[in-house]
Protein backbone atom coordinates (compact mmCIF):
# COMPACT_ATOMS: atom_id res chain seq x y z
CA UNK A 1 0.00 0.00 0.00
CA UNK A 2 1.29 3.33 -0.81
CA UNK A 3 -0.21 6.51 1.17
CA UNK A 4 -2.73 8.79 -0.57
CA UNK A 5 0.36 11.46 -0.60
CA UNK A 6 2.50 9.24 -2.56
CA UNK A 7 0.29 7.94 -5.22
CA UNK A 8 -0.86 12.18 -5.89
CA UNK A 9 3.17 12.55 -6.08
CA UNK A 10 3.36 9.37 -8.15
CA UNK A 11 0.05 10.36 -10.59
CA UNK A 12 1.88 14.03 -11.11
CA UNK A 13 5.06 13.25 -11.54
CA UNK A 14 4.30 10.19 -14.11
CA UNK A 15 1.91 13.00 -16.13
CA UNK A 16 5.23 15.59 -16.36
CA UNK A 17 7.83 12.75 -17.08
CA UNK A 18 5.31 12.33 -20.29
CA UNK A 19 4.78 15.88 -21.54
CA UNK A 20 8.09 16.21 -20.72
CA UNK A 21 9.09 13.67 -22.95
CA UNK A 22 7.25 14.59 -25.77
CA UNK A 23 8.22 18.20 -25.40
CA UNK A 24 12.07 16.96 -25.57
CA UNK A 25 11.80 15.17 -28.81
CA UNK A 26 10.01 18.24 -30.35
CA UNK A 27 12.64 20.56 -28.92
CA UNK A 28 15.50 18.12 -30.78
CA UNK A 29 13.26 17.87 -33.81
CA UNK A 30 12.73 21.72 -33.90
CA UNK A 31 16.43 22.60 -33.31
CA UNK A 32 17.92 20.33 -35.72
CA UNK A 33 15.95 21.36 -38.08
CA UNK A 34 16.69 25.41 -37.11
CA UNK A 35 20.48 24.67 -36.88
CA UNK A 36 20.57 22.77 -40.12
CA UNK A 37 18.00 24.91 -42.52
CA UNK A 38 19.02 28.55 -41.06
CA UNK A 39 22.13 28.85 -42.95
CA UNK A 40 20.83 27.74 -45.88
CA UNK A 41 17.83 30.62 -45.62
CA UNK A 42 18.57 33.40 -47.36
CA UNK A 43 16.02 35.60 -49.52
CA UNK A 44 17.61 34.53 -52.61
CA UNK A 45 16.42 31.09 -51.60
CA UNK A 46 12.98 31.85 -50.94
CA UNK A 47 12.59 34.09 -54.31
CA UNK A 48 14.32 32.22 -56.70
CA UNK A 49 14.39 28.56 -58.69
CA UNK A 50 16.31 26.02 -58.45
CA UNK A 51 19.59 26.09 -60.98
CA UNK A 52 22.36 23.81 -61.11
CA UNK A 53 20.38 20.30 -60.83
CA UNK A 54 18.63 21.88 -57.66
CA UNK A 55 22.35 22.04 -56.16
CA UNK A 56 21.60 25.34 -56.00
CA UNK A 57 19.10 28.28 -55.93
CA UNK A 58 15.88 28.61 -54.12
CA UNK A 59 12.75 27.03 -53.69
CA UNK A 60 10.28 29.68 -55.11
CA UNK A 61 8.68 27.32 -57.64
CA UNK A 62 7.41 25.22 -54.55
CA UNK A 63 6.32 27.76 -52.40
CA UNK A 64 4.04 28.88 -54.84
CA UNK A 65 3.04 25.32 -56.06
CA UNK A 66 2.48 24.63 -52.61
CA UNK A 67 0.24 28.03 -51.77
CA UNK A 68 -2.03 27.94 -55.56
CA UNK A 69 -2.85 24.10 -54.53
CA UNK A 70 -4.09 25.24 -51.01
CA UNK A 71 -5.81 28.01 -52.23
CA UNK A 72 -7.62 25.46 -54.60
CA UNK A 73 -8.17 22.73 -51.90
CA UNK A 74 -9.74 25.86 -50.06
CA UNK A 75 -11.78 27.15 -52.49
CA UNK A 76 -13.53 23.50 -52.64
CA UNK A 77 -12.80 21.99 -49.64
CA UNK A 78 -14.61 24.52 -47.69
CA UNK A 79 -17.99 25.49 -49.01
CA UNK A 80 -18.87 21.82 -49.72
CA UNK A 81 -17.31 20.53 -46.42
CA UNK A 82 -19.55 23.09 -44.13
CA UNK A 83 -22.45 23.43 -45.68
CA UNK A 84 -22.37 19.21 -45.82
CA UNK A 85 -22.01 19.89 -41.77
CA UNK A 86 -24.57 22.45 -41.56
CA UNK A 87 -26.97 20.26 -43.37
CA UNK A 88 -25.76 17.30 -41.11
CA UNK A 89 -26.10 19.04 -37.96
CA UNK A 90 -29.41 21.28 -38.76
CA UNK A 91 -31.83 19.59 -41.15
CA UNK A 92 -30.88 15.98 -41.15
CA UNK A 93 -33.26 13.67 -39.34
CA UNK A 94 -31.56 11.58 -36.47
CA UNK A 95 -31.90 8.63 -38.20
CA UNK A 96 -29.93 5.42 -38.53
CA UNK A 97 -29.17 6.59 -42.04
CA UNK A 98 -27.62 10.14 -41.13
CA UNK A 99 -25.54 8.02 -38.66
CA UNK A 100 -23.98 5.69 -41.27
CA UNK A 101 -23.15 8.56 -42.97
CA UNK A 102 -21.68 10.38 -40.44
CA UNK A 103 -19.82 7.49 -39.59
CA UNK A 104 -18.81 7.19 -42.73
CA UNK A 105 -17.31 10.20 -42.97
CA UNK A 106 -15.43 10.21 -39.61
CA UNK A 107 -13.52 6.94 -40.93
CA UNK A 108 -12.79 8.85 -44.48
CA UNK A 109 -10.45 10.78 -42.25
CA UNK A 110 -8.81 7.43 -41.40
CA UNK A 111 -8.16 6.62 -44.61
CA UNK A 112 -4.07 6.53 -45.96
CA UNK A 113 -3.79 9.82 -47.79
CA UNK A 114 -2.03 7.54 -50.41
CA UNK A 115 -5.17 6.34 -51.13
CA UNK A 116 -6.66 10.15 -51.69
CA UNK A 117 -3.72 10.27 -54.10
CA UNK A 118 -5.09 7.29 -56.05
CA UNK A 119 -8.59 8.15 -56.03
CA UNK A 120 -7.31 11.76 -57.06
CA UNK A 121 -5.27 9.88 -60.11
CA UNK A 122 -8.59 8.03 -61.05
CA UNK A 123 -11.01 10.31 -60.66
CA UNK A 124 -9.26 14.34 -61.51
CA UNK A 125 -6.17 13.04 -64.10
CA UNK A 126 -7.67 10.38 -65.62
CA UNK A 127 -11.58 10.15 -65.66
CA UNK A 128 -12.32 14.56 -65.88
CA UNK A 129 -9.03 14.04 -68.29
CA UNK A 130 -7.64 17.31 -66.07
CA UNK A 131 -3.86 15.99 -66.70
CA UNK A 132 -1.35 16.06 -63.98
CA UNK A 133 -2.13 19.51 -62.99
CA UNK A 134 -2.45 22.29 -59.96
CA UNK A 135 -5.69 22.00 -60.30
CA UNK A 136 -5.93 17.73 -59.78
CA UNK A 137 -3.61 18.15 -56.87
CA UNK A 138 -5.74 20.76 -55.36
CA UNK A 139 -8.61 19.05 -55.90
CA UNK A 140 -7.03 15.76 -54.13
CA UNK A 141 -6.23 17.53 -51.69
CA UNK A 142 -9.60 19.12 -50.71
CA UNK A 143 -11.18 15.18 -51.03
CA UNK A 144 -8.77 14.98 -48.15
CA UNK A 145 -9.89 17.89 -45.92
CA UNK A 146 -13.72 17.24 -46.80
CA UNK A 147 -14.12 14.73 -44.11
CA UNK A 148 -11.54 17.15 -41.39
CA UNK A 149 -13.84 19.84 -42.44
CA UNK A 150 -17.10 18.44 -41.90
CA UNK A 151 -16.62 16.88 -38.62
CA UNK A 152 -14.41 20.09 -37.45
CA UNK A 153 -17.53 22.13 -38.32
CA UNK A 154 -20.62 19.82 -37.11
CA UNK A 155 -18.49 20.42 -33.74
CA UNK A 156 -18.37 23.96 -33.66
CA UNK A 157 -22.23 23.99 -34.54
CA UNK A 158 -23.28 21.38 -31.95
CA UNK A 159 -21.10 23.76 -29.04
CA UNK A 160 -23.74 26.49 -30.16
CA UNK A 161 -26.76 26.35 -27.37
CA UNK A 162 -30.13 25.40 -28.18
CA UNK A 163 -31.21 28.30 -26.53
CA UNK A 164 -29.39 30.72 -29.73
CA UNK A 165 -31.46 29.32 -31.75
CA UNK A 166 -34.85 29.13 -29.90
CA UNK A 167 -33.94 32.69 -29.60
CA UNK A 168 -34.26 33.49 -33.23
CA UNK A 169 -37.01 31.14 -33.46
CA UNK A 170 -39.11 32.58 -31.14
CA UNK A 171 -38.84 35.95 -32.86
CA UNK A 172 -40.26 34.48 -36.28
CA UNK A 173 -36.88 33.45 -37.84
CA UNK A 174 -37.27 30.95 -40.23
CA UNK A 175 -34.32 27.71 -39.44
CA UNK A 176 -32.89 28.62 -42.40
CA UNK A 177 -32.44 32.44 -41.11
CA UNK A 178 -31.20 31.81 -37.55
CA UNK A 179 -28.63 29.56 -39.08
CA UNK A 180 -27.44 32.06 -41.55
CA UNK A 181 -27.98 34.86 -38.77
CA UNK A 182 -27.63 33.52 -35.37
CA UNK A 183 -25.85 29.73 -35.65
CA UNK A 184 -23.19 30.70 -38.08
CA UNK A 185 -21.98 33.95 -36.43
CA UNK A 186 -21.65 31.31 -33.21
CA UNK A 187 -19.86 28.78 -34.46
CA UNK A 188 -17.67 30.87 -37.40
CA UNK A 189 -14.55 30.97 -34.31
CA UNK A 190 -14.64 26.82 -34.25
CA UNK A 191 -15.24 26.54 -38.06
CA UNK A 192 -12.30 29.07 -39.20
CA UNK A 193 -10.01 27.30 -36.72
CA UNK A 194 -10.78 24.14 -38.43
CA UNK A 195 -10.61 25.18 -41.64
CA UNK A 196 -7.17 26.40 -41.23
CA UNK A 197 -6.16 23.35 -39.35
CA UNK A 198 -6.94 20.70 -41.73
CA UNK A 199 -5.48 23.12 -44.70
CA UNK A 200 -2.41 23.36 -42.56
CA UNK A 201 -2.03 19.69 -42.13
CA UNK A 202 -3.24 19.89 -46.40
CA UNK A 203 -0.28 21.82 -47.49
CA UNK A 204 2.28 19.35 -45.69
CA UNK A 205 1.01 16.57 -47.99
CA UNK A 206 2.66 14.77 -50.18
CA UNK A 207 0.98 11.48 -50.94
CA UNK A 208 -2.12 12.80 -52.88
CA UNK A 209 -0.23 15.27 -54.47
CA UNK A 210 2.56 12.71 -55.92
CA UNK A 211 0.37 11.18 -58.52
CA UNK A 212 -1.70 14.14 -59.08
CA UNK A 213 0.59 16.94 -60.62
CA UNK A 214 3.77 17.30 -58.33
CA UNK A 215 6.73 17.53 -60.41
CA UNK A 216 10.24 17.53 -59.23
CA UNK A 217 11.27 20.03 -61.45
CA UNK A 218 9.71 22.62 -63.35
CA UNK A 219 11.20 25.98 -64.51
CA UNK A 220 9.37 29.43 -63.94
CA UNK A 221 6.41 29.66 -61.73
CA UNK A 222 3.79 30.18 -64.16
CA UNK A 223 0.98 29.75 -61.34
CA UNK A 224 -1.20 28.12 -64.31
CA UNK A 225 -3.45 25.96 -62.65
CA UNK A 226 -3.22 23.27 -65.48
CA UNK A 227 0.08 22.25 -65.53
CA UNK A 228 2.29 20.48 -63.01
CA UNK A 229 3.97 22.37 -60.24
CA UNK A 230 6.47 21.83 -57.63
CA UNK A 231 5.29 21.60 -53.85
CA UNK A 232 7.52 21.94 -50.70
CA UNK A 233 6.74 18.37 -48.97
CA UNK A 234 7.32 16.64 -52.56
CA UNK A 235 10.47 18.68 -53.00
CA UNK A 236 11.40 17.77 -49.86
CA UNK A 237 11.48 14.06 -50.03
CA UNK A 238 12.94 14.54 -53.38
CA UNK A 239 15.42 16.32 -52.05
CA UNK A 240 16.09 14.05 -48.85
CA UNK A 241 15.74 10.40 -50.68
CA UNK A 242 15.79 10.98 -54.50
CA UNK A 243 18.64 13.21 -55.62
CA UNK A 244 21.53 12.13 -57.37
CA UNK A 245 24.01 14.13 -54.54
CA UNK A 246 22.17 13.39 -51.89
CA UNK A 247 25.11 15.13 -49.26
CA UNK A 248 25.43 18.29 -51.20
CA UNK A 249 21.54 19.05 -51.43
CA UNK A 250 20.92 17.98 -48.03
CA UNK A 251 21.54 21.47 -46.33
CA UNK A 252 18.84 22.32 -49.11
CA UNK A 253 16.27 20.19 -47.78
CA UNK A 254 16.64 21.21 -44.06
CA UNK A 255 15.83 24.74 -45.54
CA UNK A 256 13.06 23.18 -47.63
CA UNK A 257 11.41 21.55 -44.26
CA UNK A 258 12.33 25.00 -42.30
CA UNK A 259 10.36 27.17 -45.01
CA UNK A 260 7.51 24.22 -45.06
CA UNK A 261 7.44 24.53 -40.99
CA UNK A 262 7.08 28.26 -41.55
CA UNK A 263 3.97 28.12 -44.01
CA UNK A 264 2.32 25.86 -41.45
CA UNK A 265 3.42 27.68 -38.44
CA UNK A 266 1.67 31.21 -40.07
CA UNK A 267 -1.42 29.02 -41.04
CA UNK A 268 -1.74 27.95 -37.42
CA UNK A 269 -1.04 31.65 -35.92
CA UNK A 270 -3.48 32.67 -38.21
CA UNK A 271 -6.22 30.32 -36.44
CA UNK A 272 -4.55 31.25 -33.01
CA UNK A 273 -5.81 35.04 -33.96
CA UNK A 274 -9.13 34.37 -34.79
CA UNK A 275 -9.91 32.74 -31.46
CA UNK A 276 -8.21 35.57 -29.75
CA UNK A 277 -9.75 38.31 -31.47
CA UNK A 278 -13.44 36.27 -30.92
CA UNK A 279 -12.53 35.75 -27.46
CA UNK A 280 -11.98 39.98 -27.12
CA UNK A 281 -15.10 40.55 -29.11
CA UNK A 282 -17.57 38.84 -26.43
CA UNK B 1 -65.60 38.85 -15.07
CA UNK B 2 -68.29 37.30 -17.68
CA UNK B 3 -67.05 39.20 -20.37
CA UNK B 4 -63.23 38.43 -21.20
CA UNK B 5 -62.73 37.75 -24.09
CA UNK B 6 -60.50 34.37 -24.56
CA UNK B 7 -57.27 35.36 -26.39
CA UNK B 8 -55.57 31.60 -26.02
CA UNK B 9 -57.09 28.42 -25.79
CA UNK B 10 -56.68 24.64 -26.28
CA UNK B 11 -59.21 21.79 -26.72
CA UNK B 12 -58.50 18.22 -25.65
CA UNK B 13 -54.87 18.96 -26.06
CA UNK B 14 -52.14 15.73 -25.88
CA UNK B 15 -48.87 15.97 -26.29
CA UNK B 16 -45.98 13.28 -26.29
CA UNK B 17 -42.37 13.25 -26.56
CA UNK B 18 -41.90 9.15 -27.85
CA UNK B 19 -43.94 6.84 -25.87
CA UNK B 20 -44.02 9.19 -23.16
CA UNK B 21 -47.38 11.32 -22.69
CA UNK B 22 -46.56 15.02 -21.14
CA UNK B 23 -49.81 16.39 -21.82
CA UNK B 24 -52.71 14.83 -21.12
CA UNK B 25 -55.93 16.33 -22.53
CA UNK B 26 -55.58 19.89 -21.74
CA UNK B 27 -58.51 22.32 -22.12
CA UNK B 28 -57.18 25.49 -20.93
CA UNK B 29 -58.30 29.38 -21.64
CA UNK B 30 -56.46 32.40 -21.39
CA UNK B 31 -58.39 35.84 -21.20
CA UNK B 32 -57.20 38.91 -23.22
CA UNK B 33 -55.08 41.51 -21.15
CA UNK B 34 -54.39 39.24 -18.24
CA UNK B 35 -51.76 37.36 -16.68
CA UNK B 36 -52.07 33.88 -16.10
CA UNK B 37 -49.71 32.01 -14.14
CA UNK B 38 -48.45 27.98 -14.59
CA UNK B 39 -47.16 26.69 -11.84
CA UNK B 40 -47.19 22.95 -10.75
CA UNK B 41 -44.27 20.49 -9.79
CA UNK B 42 -41.27 20.26 -11.73
CA UNK B 43 -41.94 18.04 -14.75
CA UNK B 44 -45.55 18.66 -14.73
CA UNK B 45 -45.67 19.78 -18.41
CA UNK B 46 -45.55 23.19 -17.96
CA UNK B 47 -42.54 24.36 -20.08
CA UNK B 48 -44.40 21.65 -22.61
CA UNK B 49 -47.51 23.40 -22.68
CA UNK B 50 -45.89 27.13 -23.09
CA UNK B 51 -44.11 25.91 -25.78
CA UNK B 52 -47.10 24.30 -27.81
CA UNK B 53 -48.43 27.46 -28.43
CA UNK B 54 -45.59 28.98 -30.34
CA UNK B 55 -44.91 25.67 -31.70
CA UNK B 56 -41.82 24.92 -30.67
CA UNK B 57 -42.06 21.83 -30.57
CA UNK B 58 -42.07 21.48 -34.70
CA UNK B 59 -38.48 20.48 -34.38
CA UNK B 60 -38.68 17.76 -32.02
CA UNK B 61 -38.47 15.10 -34.35
CA UNK B 62 -40.36 12.44 -31.43
CA UNK B 63 -42.76 15.24 -30.02
CA UNK B 64 -46.57 14.14 -31.25
CA UNK B 65 -49.37 16.71 -30.99
CA UNK B 66 -52.92 16.09 -30.74
CA UNK B 67 -56.07 18.02 -30.02
CA UNK B 68 -56.24 21.87 -30.98
CA UNK B 69 -54.71 25.26 -30.17
CA UNK B 70 -56.62 28.46 -30.76
CA UNK B 71 -55.25 32.06 -31.45
CA UNK B 72 -58.60 33.41 -31.15
CA UNK B 73 -60.06 31.74 -33.59
CA UNK B 74 -57.26 30.83 -35.33
CA UNK B 75 -56.00 27.17 -35.74
CA UNK B 76 -52.40 27.11 -35.10
CA UNK B 77 -51.48 24.24 -36.14
CA UNK B 78 -53.11 24.72 -39.36
CA UNK B 79 -51.66 23.46 -41.83
CA UNK B 80 -51.83 26.80 -44.32
CA UNK B 81 -50.64 28.97 -41.64
CA UNK B 82 -47.02 30.11 -41.32
CA UNK B 83 -45.00 28.93 -38.29
CA UNK B 84 -42.96 32.08 -38.66
CA UNK B 85 -46.41 34.20 -38.40
CA UNK B 86 -47.42 32.59 -35.21
CA UNK B 87 -44.29 33.27 -33.67
CA UNK B 88 -44.46 36.27 -34.30
CA UNK B 89 -47.86 37.24 -32.24
CA UNK B 90 -46.86 34.76 -30.23
CA UNK B 91 -43.73 35.75 -28.89
CA UNK B 92 -41.87 34.11 -25.74
CA UNK B 93 -39.27 34.68 -23.12
CA UNK B 94 -37.01 32.12 -21.94
CA UNK B 95 -35.89 30.93 -18.65
CA UNK B 96 -32.43 31.30 -19.52
CA UNK B 97 -31.59 34.71 -21.00
CA UNK B 98 -30.71 34.20 -24.37
CA UNK B 99 -29.34 37.51 -25.78
CA UNK B 100 -27.95 37.07 -29.13
CA UNK B 101 -24.27 37.60 -28.82
CA UNK B 102 -24.91 41.17 -30.78
CA UNK B 103 -25.13 44.50 -29.76
CA UNK B 104 -28.21 45.88 -27.92
CA UNK B 105 -29.70 47.64 -30.67
CA UNK B 106 -28.93 44.57 -33.13
CA UNK B 107 -30.63 42.44 -30.67
CA UNK B 108 -33.96 44.25 -31.02
CA UNK B 109 -33.08 45.15 -34.24
CA UNK B 110 -32.88 41.38 -35.63
CA UNK B 111 -36.42 40.44 -35.37
CA UNK B 112 -37.21 44.07 -36.74
CA UNK B 113 -35.12 43.08 -39.84
CA UNK B 114 -36.27 39.33 -40.52
CA UNK B 115 -39.97 40.46 -40.17
CA UNK B 116 -39.02 43.18 -43.25
CA UNK B 117 -40.11 46.21 -40.59
CA UNK B 118 -38.72 49.33 -42.45
CA UNK B 119 -36.08 50.38 -42.26
CA UNK B 120 -36.82 54.09 -41.09
CA UNK B 121 -39.15 52.39 -38.82
CA UNK B 122 -37.02 50.37 -36.52
CA UNK B 123 -34.80 53.42 -34.66
CA UNK B 124 -37.45 55.23 -32.35
CA UNK B 125 -39.25 50.80 -32.32
CA UNK B 126 -35.69 49.74 -30.47
CA UNK B 127 -35.86 53.10 -28.41
CA UNK B 128 -39.30 52.30 -27.65
CA UNK B 129 -39.23 48.76 -26.75
CA UNK B 130 -36.38 49.57 -23.85
CA UNK B 131 -38.43 52.40 -22.58
CA UNK B 132 -41.36 49.59 -22.60
CA UNK B 133 -39.03 47.31 -21.13
CA UNK B 134 -37.91 49.32 -18.29
CA UNK B 135 -33.98 49.17 -19.98
CA UNK B 136 -33.86 52.73 -21.58
CA UNK B 137 -32.14 54.47 -19.11
CA UNK B 138 -29.36 52.02 -18.10
CA UNK B 139 -28.62 51.81 -21.74
CA UNK B 140 -29.66 54.30 -23.86
CA UNK B 141 -25.98 55.72 -23.77
CA UNK B 142 -23.92 52.27 -25.19
CA UNK B 143 -26.63 51.07 -27.55
CA UNK B 144 -23.61 49.37 -29.45
CA UNK B 145 -22.03 47.21 -26.11
CA UNK B 146 -22.51 43.75 -26.45
CA UNK B 147 -25.85 42.68 -25.44
CA UNK B 148 -23.55 39.97 -23.12
CA UNK B 149 -21.55 42.47 -21.09
CA UNK B 150 -25.45 43.41 -19.39
CA UNK B 151 -26.34 41.75 -16.30
CA UNK B 152 -28.60 38.70 -16.18
CA UNK B 153 -31.50 40.94 -15.06
CA UNK B 154 -30.87 43.63 -17.92
CA UNK B 155 -30.02 41.17 -20.47
CA UNK B 156 -33.84 39.39 -19.36
CA UNK B 157 -35.06 42.69 -19.70
CA UNK B 158 -33.56 42.86 -23.25
CA UNK B 159 -34.98 40.09 -24.21
CA UNK B 160 -38.60 40.89 -23.01
CA UNK B 161 -37.79 43.99 -25.20
CA UNK B 162 -37.10 41.95 -28.20
CA UNK B 163 -40.05 40.27 -28.11
CA UNK B 164 -42.36 43.81 -27.40
CA UNK B 165 -40.47 45.27 -30.37
CA UNK B 166 -42.69 42.72 -32.18
CA UNK B 167 -45.39 44.45 -30.77
CA UNK B 168 -46.80 40.64 -30.28
CA UNK B 169 -50.62 39.17 -29.20
CA UNK B 170 -49.06 37.00 -26.47
CA UNK B 171 -46.33 36.68 -24.50
CA UNK B 172 -45.25 33.49 -23.33
CA UNK B 173 -42.86 33.34 -20.36
CA UNK B 174 -41.12 30.14 -18.96
CA UNK B 175 -39.87 31.24 -15.33
CA UNK B 176 -38.19 34.31 -16.74
CA UNK B 177 -36.73 34.87 -13.37
CA UNK B 178 -35.18 32.02 -12.01
CA UNK B 179 -31.14 32.84 -13.16
CA UNK B 180 -32.16 36.13 -11.27
CA UNK B 181 -31.63 37.95 -8.12
CA UNK B 182 -34.72 39.44 -5.80
CA UNK B 183 -34.10 42.91 -7.09
CA UNK B 184 -33.71 41.83 -10.95
CA UNK B 185 -36.75 39.62 -10.00
CA UNK B 186 -38.87 42.60 -8.54
CA UNK B 187 -38.21 44.84 -12.23
CA UNK B 188 -39.38 42.45 -14.29
CA UNK B 189 -42.64 41.95 -12.24
CA UNK B 190 -42.84 45.37 -12.46
CA UNK B 191 -42.61 45.34 -15.75
CA UNK B 192 -44.85 42.26 -16.42
CA UNK B 193 -47.86 44.57 -14.82
CA UNK B 194 -46.93 47.03 -17.11
CA UNK B 195 -46.80 45.18 -20.01
CA UNK B 196 -50.40 43.96 -19.45
CA UNK B 197 -52.74 46.68 -20.18
CA UNK B 198 -51.35 45.94 -24.17
CA UNK B 199 -50.32 42.19 -24.04
CA UNK B 200 -51.75 38.73 -22.54
CA UNK B 201 -49.14 36.95 -20.68
CA UNK B 202 -48.91 33.39 -19.75
CA UNK B 203 -46.00 32.92 -17.03
CA UNK B 204 -44.67 29.90 -16.06
CA UNK B 205 -43.07 30.23 -12.46
CA UNK B 206 -42.27 27.66 -9.57
CA UNK B 207 -42.29 30.61 -7.10
CA UNK B 208 -45.70 30.68 -5.37
CA UNK B 209 -45.56 34.47 -4.07
CA UNK B 210 -44.57 35.57 -7.94
CA UNK B 211 -47.90 34.02 -8.81
CA UNK B 212 -49.46 36.16 -6.45
CA UNK B 213 -48.09 38.82 -7.17
CA UNK B 214 -48.52 39.27 -10.59
CA UNK B 215 -51.07 36.88 -11.87
CA UNK B 216 -54.53 37.46 -12.38
CA UNK B 217 -55.63 33.82 -13.16
CA UNK B 218 -53.58 30.62 -12.16
CA UNK B 219 -53.50 27.41 -13.39
CA UNK B 220 -52.23 24.64 -11.10
CA UNK B 221 -50.48 21.47 -13.07
CA UNK B 222 -49.78 18.36 -12.29
CA UNK B 223 -48.18 15.53 -13.85
CA UNK B 224 -49.66 16.27 -17.52
CA UNK B 225 -52.81 16.96 -15.82
CA UNK B 226 -54.63 20.50 -15.21
CA UNK B 227 -55.58 19.88 -11.61
CA UNK B 228 -57.27 23.36 -10.90
CA UNK B 229 -57.77 26.80 -12.08
CA UNK B 230 -59.03 29.92 -10.95
CA UNK B 231 -58.71 33.44 -10.22
CA UNK B 232 -55.28 33.97 -8.35
CA UNK B 233 -56.75 35.00 -5.18
CA UNK B 234 -59.41 32.33 -5.00
CA UNK B 235 -56.90 29.63 -5.80
CA UNK B 236 -54.21 30.55 -3.08
CA UNK B 237 -56.87 31.24 -0.40
CA UNK B 238 -59.11 28.54 -1.65
CA UNK B 239 -58.44 25.85 -3.11
CA UNK B 240 -60.88 23.47 -3.84
CA UNK B 241 -58.29 20.51 -4.13
CA UNK B 242 -56.20 18.84 -1.85
CA UNK B 243 -53.36 18.70 -4.26
CA UNK B 244 -53.45 22.14 -4.68
CA UNK B 245 -54.10 22.64 -1.27
CA UNK B 246 -50.60 20.75 -0.88
CA UNK B 247 -48.81 21.81 -3.43
CA UNK B 248 -49.34 25.65 -2.62
CA UNK B 249 -48.79 25.42 0.93
CA UNK B 250 -45.12 23.56 0.20
CA UNK B 251 -45.56 19.92 0.85
CA UNK B 252 -43.61 19.24 -1.97
CA UNK B 253 -42.70 20.53 -5.65
N1 LIG C 1 -37.56 17.32 -25.77
C1 LIG C 1 -38.01 16.42 -24.87
N2 LIG C 1 -37.88 15.10 -25.13
C2 LIG C 1 -38.33 14.18 -24.25
N3 LIG C 1 -38.90 14.46 -23.08
C3 LIG C 1 -39.05 15.76 -22.75
C4 LIG C 1 -38.61 16.81 -23.62
N4 LIG C 1 -38.89 17.99 -23.04
C5 LIG C 1 -39.47 17.70 -21.86
N5 LIG C 1 -39.58 16.37 -21.67
C6 LIG C 1 -40.21 15.70 -20.53
O1 LIG C 1 -41.53 16.15 -20.42
C7 LIG C 1 -41.89 16.33 -19.07
C8 LIG C 1 -42.39 17.74 -18.86
O2 LIG C 1 -41.31 18.63 -18.99
P1 LIG C 1 -41.47 20.19 -18.83
O3 LIG C 1 -42.63 20.65 -19.62
O4 LIG C 1 -40.17 20.80 -19.14
O5 LIG C 1 -41.79 20.33 -17.29
P2 LIG C 1 -41.85 21.64 -16.38
O6 LIG C 1 -41.59 22.82 -17.24
O7 LIG C 1 -43.20 21.63 -15.80
O8 LIG C 1 -40.82 21.46 -15.33
C9 LIG C 1 -40.68 15.99 -18.24
O9 LIG C 1 -40.83 14.69 -17.75
C10 LIG C 1 -39.55 16.07 -19.22
O10 LIG C 1 -38.55 15.15 -18.88
MG1 LIG D 1 -39.94 24.16 -17.27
Amino acid sequence: MISKKTGAFLGWFVLLLCTGTVCFFLGIILADLITKGWPALSWEFISSGPTEGMTTGGILPAIVGTVLTTVITAIFAVPFGVCCAIYLNEYAKDTSFSRLIRASIRNLSGVPSIIYGLFGLALFVQGLSLGTSVLSAGLTLGLLSLPYIITTTEEALRRVPASMREAALGLGATQFESIRDVVLPAALPGILTGVVLTLSRAAGETAPILFTGAAFYITGTSGALNQEFMALPYHLYMLSTQHQAIEQVRPLAYATALVLLIVIVLLNLTAFYIRYKHRNND
Amino acid sequence: MTEEKIKLSTQNLNLWFGNKHVLKNINAAFAENKVTALIGPSGCGKSTLLRSFNRMHDLTPDARIEGKLFLESLDLYDKNISVTQVRKRIGMVFQKANPFPKSIYDNINYGLKINDIPQGDRKGIVENALKESYLWEEVKDELNKPATRLSGGQQQRLCIARTVALRPEIILMDEPCSALDPISTLKIEDLIHSLKDKYTIVIVTHNMQQAQRVSDKTIFMYLGDIIEEADTAELFNNPQKELTQNYISGHFG
